[in-house]
């Protein structure tokens, strides 16, 4: 019964993981480079929420319509000034230049963000924050619970775009084969410039703040692999599960290891992640 | 007209192609041979764009293309058919198709192209929604010659075309790139196959070690006694053709 309950949290805040990994499997799918400042893009997001309901009392939700234009361009400015001459290298230099880069771009965020906004916890406290919806004998916060149908919306609608448009089908190409797509006429610069966006996109809109984000985006991109924008979403899901099993059986302060533990026995046993496709 | 001129193309510290200059007339089909790493694959990936030449110049219609990024390279009417196929093969023969008529120029004539490449190779129809990645090697070749046929080629690039290939199946392509050449495409083919390319084009260049050592009418190649030691081996010396 506990468990049960347990077990429906860590579905939901799993999806919650599943939509920012995606994100930095976008990236990394396309541009072949480790943003490990993800999750301070994620912190970004999550401060625009925070401030534009409390001096305006937008609500979180429809505060996205101005996040993620916002996000967008942030990408795009992050992408023309610091990623743009990374991904001129070949494969290997890439990673390990984008590492720098990302651990740079991590340290002056996080120490502006604590400059300008002090190192407190944030929360939106919105008027339904503390509605629960019953399900059978069970609680769900509604705000979980729409959060899961927006995650689930969001990448919907993102794999509709990678399937189905002109520049979806480029970006994709671009992730196979970047020279191939080269040779089609395909603008590469530009898709590695709009993939660049909607990851930070991706990072901005996920409704949360938190600095162990990036380990937990990491931790699902590893488990689901590269290259399905789905496989993150499951891959997600089942850390939350995991997190949520050990909280019930182990006790709160072994959730964390348990997504390192499960990081371990994919790594060893499935390197190519579970829904991956290359090793 | 395809002019290149004393072109010279390095990888690093490593010279690959030592000034080769060459030309390729309108609704010519012209054979480039020579042992594995003479740079022939250098040479037609310099011409596509995909590597930018040290010094020298290539010139297509009487405009630079040297320096050109690749997808502009594409818009002018210049494909290359990659060696090893290179198709996108996470991706649906009927995706892989239509990306080869990305360019805004190629957009407006996609259904029409489709059309004509499904009737070209109606394999490749049958296949429509199949993963490229899971076509035989016959297939996959037909995909990667239908792709670049979408962007509307004046002239078009091939990179060992029959590469790993059955006997039966590098026949048919080779039949669609002489078809193609009766169209009035320009051809520029790299070929291990000596014997069958040298039989298909009407001229031939020999490059040996990043340099142009030889000339010629394909069928005179035939005849040339370094081509036949050099390329046919001992086997095809005793053979007439």
């Amino acid at each position: 019964m506990i468990l049960t309950q347990q077990l429906i949290l860590g579905v939901l805040v799993g999806a919650l993981y599943g939509l920012a990994a995606a994100g930095l499997s976008l990236t990394f799918g396309v541009l072949r480079v480790l943003n490990v400042a993800h999750g301070e893009l994620l912190m970004l997001g999550g401060y625009g929420t925070f401030w534009l309901f409390t001096l305006w009392q937008i609500d979180p939700f429809l505060s996205l319509l101005y996040v993620a234009p916002a996000m967008f361009v942030l990408g795009l400015l992050l992408y023309g000034a610091l990623f743009q001459f990374v991904v001129q290298a070949n494969e290997e230099v890439r990673i390990k230049n984008s590492l720098l880069i990302g651990f740079g771009l991590t340290l002056i965020l996080h120490t502006l963000a604590i400059h300008f906004w002090t190192a407190d916890e944030r929360a939106v406290t919105t008027s339904y924050g503390g509605a629960v919806v019953r399900i059978g004998v069970f609680a769900v916060p509604l705000i979980r619970l729409a959060s899961l149908v927006f995650a689930f919306a969001i990448l919907t609608a993102l794999h509709l775009f990678l399937a189905k448009t002109r520049w979806g089908r480029a970006i994709r190409a671009t992730a196979e084969d970047w020279e191939a797509a080269a040779l089609m006429g395909i603008p590469v610069g530009k898709t590695y410039l709009v993939a660049f966006a909607l990851g930070t996109v991706l990072a901005g809109i996920s409704p949360s703040i938190g600095l162990e984000w990036t380990l937990k985006a990491l931790i699902v991109v590893v488990l689901a692999g590269l290259g399905s924008l789905f496989g993150s979403f499951a891959g997600g899901i089942l850390l939350g599960l995991a997190e949520a099993t050990s909280v019930a059986f182990l006790g709160g302060p072994y959730r964390e290891v348990m997504g390192l533990i499960l990081f371990l026995i994919i790594l060893v046993l499935r390197p190519q992640g579970l829904f991956g496709e290359r090793g | 007209m395809l002019e290149v001129k004393n072109l010279e193309v390095a990888y690093g510290a490593l010279t690959a192609l030592h000034g080769v200059s060459l030309t390729i007339q309108p609704g010519e089909m012209v054979a480039l041979v020579g042992p594995n790493g003479a740079g022939k694959s250098t040479l037609l990936k310099t011409i596509a764009g995909l590597l930018v030449p040290r010094a020298g110049a290539i010139l297509w219609e009487g405009k630079r293309l040297s320096a050109v990024p690749p997808q502009r390279i594409v818009e002018r009417g210049v494909a290359l058919v990659p060696e090893g196929r290179r198709l996108f093969a996470r991706m649906t023969v009927r995706e892989n198709l239509e990306l080869g008529a990305f360019t805004r120029r190629a957009q407006t004539e996609r259904r029409a192209q489709i059309e004509r490449v499904h009737a070209i190779f109606p394999r490749l129809f049958e296949r429509e929604g199949q993963l490229a990645g899971s076509l035989s090697g016959g297939e996959q070749q037909m995909l990667a010659l239908g792709r670049a046929l979408m962007g509307l080629p004046r002239l078009l690039l091939l990179d060992e075309p029959s590469l790993g290939l059955a006997p039966r199946i590098v026949e048919s392509i080779f039949s669609v790139l002489a078809e193609l050449h009766r169209e009035g495409m320009s051809l520029f083919v790299v070929e291990q196959n000596v014997h069958a390319v040298l039989h298909l084009a009407r001229r031939a260049y020999i490059l040996e070690g990043g340099r142009i050592v030889g000339e010629g009418e394909g069928q005179k190649l035939l005849q040339d006694d370094h081509v036949r030691a050099a390329y046919l081996g001992p086997l095809a010396r005793g053979a007439t053709s």
